[in-house]
């Protein structure tokens, strides 16, 4: 394979990729990433419906089966794994704890750029200041 | 010197292919905990919702207090122009409503009179066969209900439905919503609603906004297939018509005459 002024390309693509990576390096060698997104949490209650873990790994899911149980089949009550029941409402149920959500949602969501168009048709609680 | 020809080329790719080079592998999602879903504790159940309007008791408050009272809880937009108007139940004349009805010489109350008019939560809904995404389907207990989360906005249902039921959201309808119901959501820009028999109240073991709130007492709702039910009782003591029987969508709101 001929590569015409080789000795500038291939470092150029090599020096091209560190840049590129630079963050994923930067958290490597140093350990922490520079800005951690860190969601803040205003409600009473210090239990959310499932295990915290569970609860940031698949909210989402959680979420959608909500979603789906209420509106096709009408199921409005959820038994959460401690056997809790909780009414399934994402204006009320959980926005009564994380009623921050420039503070909690979007903390993460922004980091991350996701948008989600919850709040679309939702009505976000008033937030207290 | 080296150079590859097309064949070599493709043949280590598609070695590559097969081989798969692995991508970063995807940390398993945390086990789904073992919950369930019930529905509340004094839910409204019944084989077939259905509505009987008893024209002879309507009278012009209940025309004005059932609609503002549904577009109130439910959160719909007063928008006033009428190409741009969303309407879950509104007031239409005889004549407009009962188009077969083409006797001339009927009682001139009738003629004059204004009838509530909302979705017919059809038997055999024509709507619904038209939607594809299945936004809008008939549930076991005859509710016609929608799906706001999964509605594209094509319209297919307001076509396909021959009472103009169903409305178009044109614009974000936000701006024209007063004071919101925190309990209920609004729709969006690009979103088709419609009277869902309001299927949340019954949920709450509730009757319909429009029932609950009616002065006079002309909407009775109740379960069609319960022979001791009031709206059975009803239609077996009074004679009803329905909107447009020859289309065959068997709607399950009649009006008493």
């Amino acid at each position: 394979m001929i590569v015409y002024d080789k000795e500038k390309i291939i470092p150029g693509i090599i020096i091209f990729l560190l840049l590129a990576t630079l963050p994923f390096w930067y958290t490597f060698v140093g350990g922490q990433p520079s800005v951690v997104p860190e969601p803040q949490i205003s409600g009473p209650a210090t239990q959310c419906v499932e295990p915290k873990t569970y609860m940031r790994n698949s909210h989402t899911d959680l979420l959608n089966t909500w979603r789906n149980e209420v509106v096709r089949k009408g199921n409005r009550v959820y038994i959460a794994s401690d056997g809790k029941e909780y009414r399934i409402s994402l204006s009320n149920t959980c926005m009564d704890c994380h009623s921050n959500k420039t503070e909690f949602c979007d903390a993460c969501h922004n980091y991350l750029q996701i948008v989600p168009d919850c709040w679309n048709c939702h009505i976000q609680p008033e937030e207290s200041k | 010197m080296m150079s590859i020809g097309r064949r070599e080329f493709l043949r280590i790719a598609g070695t590559c292919a097969v081989l798969g080079l692995p991508g970063i592998p995807t940390p398993p999602a945390s086990a789904q905990p073992s919950t369930r879903f019930v529905a509340a504790s004094g839910v409204r159940q019944a084989k077939q919702w259905a509505m009987v309007v008893d024209l002879d008791k309507l009278t012009e408050a209940d025309r004005i207090i059932c609609v503002e009272t549904c577009h109130r809880v439910h959160n719909v937009p007063q928008i006033d122009n009428p190409r741009h108007e969303i309407r879950w139940i509104w007031a239409e004349s005889f004549k407009r409503v009962f188009q077969e009805q083409t006797n001339e010489f009927i009682p001139s109350n009738l003629l004059k009179r204004a009838v509530l008019v909302f979705c017919n939560h059809c038997g055999n809904p024509p709507c619904t066969r038209v939607c594809p995404t299945q936004a809008t389907w008939r549930r076991e207990d005859g509710i016609v209900m929608m799906d706001w989360h999964r509605c594209i906005g094509c319209r297919y249902c307001m076509v396909a439905c021959p009472y103009g039921s169903r409305s178009f959201n044109w614009q974000d309808p936000r701006p024209f919503i007063g004071m919101a119901n925190q309990d209920f959501s609004t729709r969006t820009k690009g979103v088709v609603e419609k009277c869902t028999f309001c299927a949340e109240r019954l949920d709450q073991g509730l009757r319909p906004a429009c029932v609950e709130s009616c002065p006079s007492g002309a909407l009775v709702f109740g379960d069609l297939q319960d022979e001791h039910s009031e709206v059975r009782q009803l239609l077996a003591s009074r004679f009803s018509i329905r909107r447009r029987p020859g289309l065959g969508t068997q709607p399950e709101v009649y009006y008493l005459i």
